[in-house]
């Protein structure tokens, strides 16, 4: 009864894409710069508006209401977008750039300047169809290009999938504040279908750290210290090997503080579904299902696809007989993950679909099935 | 208790719209709700529809693949989901565009001539739902739903929305026997 | 008249803004242009809110020798970036140091919205003709005939087009507030070339809006010459095809 007098109150139903604007704006955002494409369009469409209400507001002379927004600005590129990115937060402000999976590879030579540079800012990427032009339909095609770097060089994005709307508003600001705490870029990775859904949410009451940026942001307040010089270059071998283990070991702390996952009834299970995002959710009603059938299952959910729940999937895979990975692509991109992580002490299972073909419960409950047998 | 819908027709009838209503209505009387445009393959061959669910509990897959309730406001929404509706689920159909009735003996099927009675056909057919349904209250789709959804200068419309869906109940009061 | 030029080349007081013996080659125009605009901010009394980009090509070491903030950025998006900064720091002074690669042909979008935007920041632009730090390969500026290491024959129009003119190229669009281009061959024109990077950065101090200095360099090591005779070549024949001028001029235009 409780519970749903809170709904009653406080949860608004909001589409996913415009949850991320809001929680956002609460998180203290102070420029926004990106480029439309679907399905991600709403991102910047909602920052546009809460932008120029805002001014208007500032107009008649009221207060704004996202006093913090500064900046709203629709680029040229992405390229320039991720750029404009980079800029800002060099000058230790807080900012985010959005786009959907082919506007995030054109991103990725800046990605990987904004990891050189150690700069914290927050990306979001929708993710859509591909290769190519692909289409706008929902896939998890990104798991590559965003886990594993798709920029030149070795570094790493901290990434968040988010399986609710809910979730997409609280992660919003959880990217924030990972970016700063590790003066790292990081990423909010979900697929087309979670951001044109609508769910109900209650906002998180979004109290921002206030991170000092300004013992090594290129703020121009240079008055009685010395310059501030923001640069992913390192000419001289020795002094780029420094770096790089110096971000290695930036890299080892997330690992070690910052891996997020969410078990459910995988402890007791014969086979663990292993799924993100949308798909995690469809794994659930799964898992009911078999285990209604007999069969104990249980879903393992990465909520940080890096740091990657490596020793919990090795865990599951000492006891469980098998794991099923599913995903929205054909090539199994997180499963090679998780075969890393199981390591060959169980059969690791692949079921993908892909195109913006969300596999039906039947199927993965018929896949379960057809496991079952063979390790029986 | 859980209800899975799925609202199809051509753009423009006020697919998303209706979907939305549901949706917000049942949020607003404490369940747990999404909506899903159609999106995807779906989306392709004329038609645009949505998934709502409303739910006690918290929803698993957001996904319907199986409706327990399908409105249908044209031919070709009958003719892709009308199969999809689980046994014993519930169909309505706009009547006055789709000419030959349905058939499946499964399921129950109502045709309501939501767009002779009005050319807000979608309020219409949210009037039959909530009359056949009982899934959401009257009160909560005109105090709460409408004055939200029809804000910023489309205020004006919600009246004449309240009388479409009026109209649906009493068609649906005249016509069907419980 | 002369003298006085002369003076000004060799007798400037230290610049403050101005650091360190610079890496670039010997009789390169670099070392002239970042005394000059060292100058320029010290005379502004800028540097301590100056944000200086740096872009890839031989002057992306300026963090070096400049004693301001500075963030050094991808291959041609400095106005990109220099377009954030600014307006997320309207109060602080926002300068992009680019050569002729960097913001004519892999950064050709970026500065072309950034000028259309009329952004109020400064942008330094060096044209050499030539890319240098990869070694002396075709620019989009590369003179017709002229040779580099990927047009060893020479630049020919049929196969490369013509040399690209930014200046003239930008006059087109209603946004910018200042646009010139200056050479830095003999005393007069380098005293010439601090007024108008002087002039520019007071634009941006005035909030007039987008300014664009274009600076004919030389480049004695990749067009294979000596210092004296680089700066002849820039004289003789970058400056026929390059005309020296201002374009654009709005400081006192309401």
């Amino acid at each position: 009864m409780k519970k749903n007098l809170e709904n009653k109150i406080e949860k608004i139903l909001i589409k996913g894409n415009d949850a991320v604007v809001e929680a956002a704006l609460r998180s203290g955002l102070n420029g926004f710069f990106g480029y439309p494409i679907t399905p991600a369009s709403e991102i910047i469409e909602g920052f546009a508006k809460a932008y120029y209400e805002d001014l208007e507001r500032k107009k008649k002379g009221l207060k704004p209401k996202y006093p913090e927004f500064q900046v709203f600005l629709q680029m040229e590129s992405e390229i320039a977008s991720i750029n404009a990115a980079l800029g800002g937060a060099a000058t230790g402000k807080r900012v985010l750039t959005a786009s959907s999976s082919p506007g995030i590879s054109l991103k990725q030579e800046g990605i990987s300047y904004i990891a050189g540079c150690e700069l914290p800012v927050a990306i979001i990427d929708v993710m859509r169809g591909g290769p190519g032009l692909g289409n706008i339909a929902p896939e998890q095609g990104d798991y590559f290009q965003t886990v594993k770097g798709g920029g030149h060089g070795d570094y790493r994005l901290i990434t968040l999938a988010p399986n609710s709307v809910q979730e997409l508003a609280e992660f919003t600001c959880e990217i924030f504040e990972l970016a700063d705490k590790y003066r790292n870029p990081a990423v909010l990775l979900y697929d087309g279908y979670l951001g044109q859904m609508k769910e109900g949410v209650i906002f998180p009451k979004v109290k921002a750290k206030n991170y000092d940026r300004s013992s090594w942001a290129a703020d121009g307040n240079k008055k009685g210290r010395e310059k501030h010089i923001i640069t992913s270059i390192y000419i001289a071998p020795e002094d780029m090997e420094k770096h790089k283990l110096r971000l290695k070991r930036k890299y080892d702390l997330i690992e070690e503080k910052e891996v997020r996952f969410e078990n459910y009834k995988s402890d007791d299970a014969d086979i663990v579904i292993v799924a993100y995002g949308i798909v995690s959710r469809i794994a659930k009603d799964v898992v009911e299902k078999a285990r209604k059938e007999g069969i104990k299952v249980g879903l393992l959910r990465p909520i940080t696809l890096w740091p990657f729940p490596k020793k919990e999937i090795s865990q599951i895979a000492d006891n469980a007989k098998a794991i099923l990975t599913v995903e929205l692509n054909m090539l199994g991109q997180m499963n090679e993950d998780v075969l890393i992580s199981a390591n060959g002490k169980c059969p690791v299972e692949f079921y993908g679909r892909c195109g913006g073909v969300i596999p039906k419960e039947k199927e993965i409950l018929e896949k379960i099935l057809e496991i079952n047998r063979k390790v029986k | 208790m859980s209800v899975k819908l799925i609202i199809s027709g051509f753009g423009g009838q006020g697919v998303l719209l209706l979907g939305d209503i549901i949706a917000y209505s049942a949020l607003k009387e404490g369940k747990n709700v999404t909506w899903v445009p159609s999106y995807g393959p779906e989306s392709r061959g004329g038609t645009c529809n949505c998934q709502v669910i409303c739910s006690e509990k918290s929803i698993g897959s957001p996904v319907v693949d199986e409706p327990d309730i399908l409105i249908a406001f044209n031919l070709p929404s009958v003719d892709k989901f009308m199969k999809t509706v689980k046994k014993g689920g519930i169909m309505l159909y706009d009547s006055s565009l789709v000419k030959e009735k349905p058939k499946r003996d499964d399921i129950k099927i109502y045709g309501i001539p939501a767009t002779e009675i009005s050319d807000v056909a979608n309020m219409v057919m949210l009037g039959a739902y909530i009359e056949l349904t009982k899934n959401i209250k009257l009160e909560t789709v005109v105090n709460l739903a409408l004055p939200e959804k029809l804000k910023g200068g489309k205020e004006k419309f919600i009246p004449k929305n309240i009388k479409a869906i009026k109209k649906g109940i009493e068609y649906v009061l005249k016509n069907f026997n419980f | 008249m002369k003298k006085k030029n002369l003076e000004y080349i060799l007798k400037s007081p230290k610049v403050e803004a101005f650091q360190n013996k610079t890496h670039y080659c010997p009789g390169c125009g670099h070392g002239i242009l970042h005394k000059l605009l060292g100058d320029a901010m010290d005379e502004l009394g800028i540097k301590d809110i100056t944000i200086f980009i740096d872009s890839v090509g031989c002057s992306v070491f300026a963090y070096n020798y400049f004693d301001c903030d500075h963030i050094q950025v991808p291959h041609g998006r400095a106005p990109a970036v220099a377009t954030a900064v600014k307006r997320l720091r309207p109060d602080k002074i926002v300068i992009t140091y680019q050569g002729d690669g960097d913001l004519a042909a892999i950064g050709t979008a970026e500065i072309i919205h950034a000028a259309n935007r009329g952004e109020n920041i400064t942008i330094i632009f060096v044209n050499n003709a030539i890319y240098g730090m990869t070694g002396g390969q075709l620019a989009p500026t590369t003179l017709i005939k002229q040779k580099s290491t990927t047009t060893p024959r020479g630049r020919f129009a049929t196969e490369f087009g013509y040399p690209l003119k930014i200046c003239e190229m930008l006059n087109t669009l209603k946004a910018p507030a200042y646009l010139e281009r200056v050479a830095l061959y003999d005393p007069l024109h380098i005293k010439k070339a601090k007024e108008a990077v002087k002039k520019a950065l007071r634009m941006q101090i005035k909030g007039k809006g987008f300014s664009l200095v274009e600076v004919l360099s030389h480049c004695p090591t990749n067009w294979k010459m000596t210092p004296e005779e680089s700066m002849k070549f820039v004289k003789e024949k970058m400056e026929k095809y390059y005309p020296l001028k201002i374009f654009r001029d709005r400081e006192f235009k309401k």
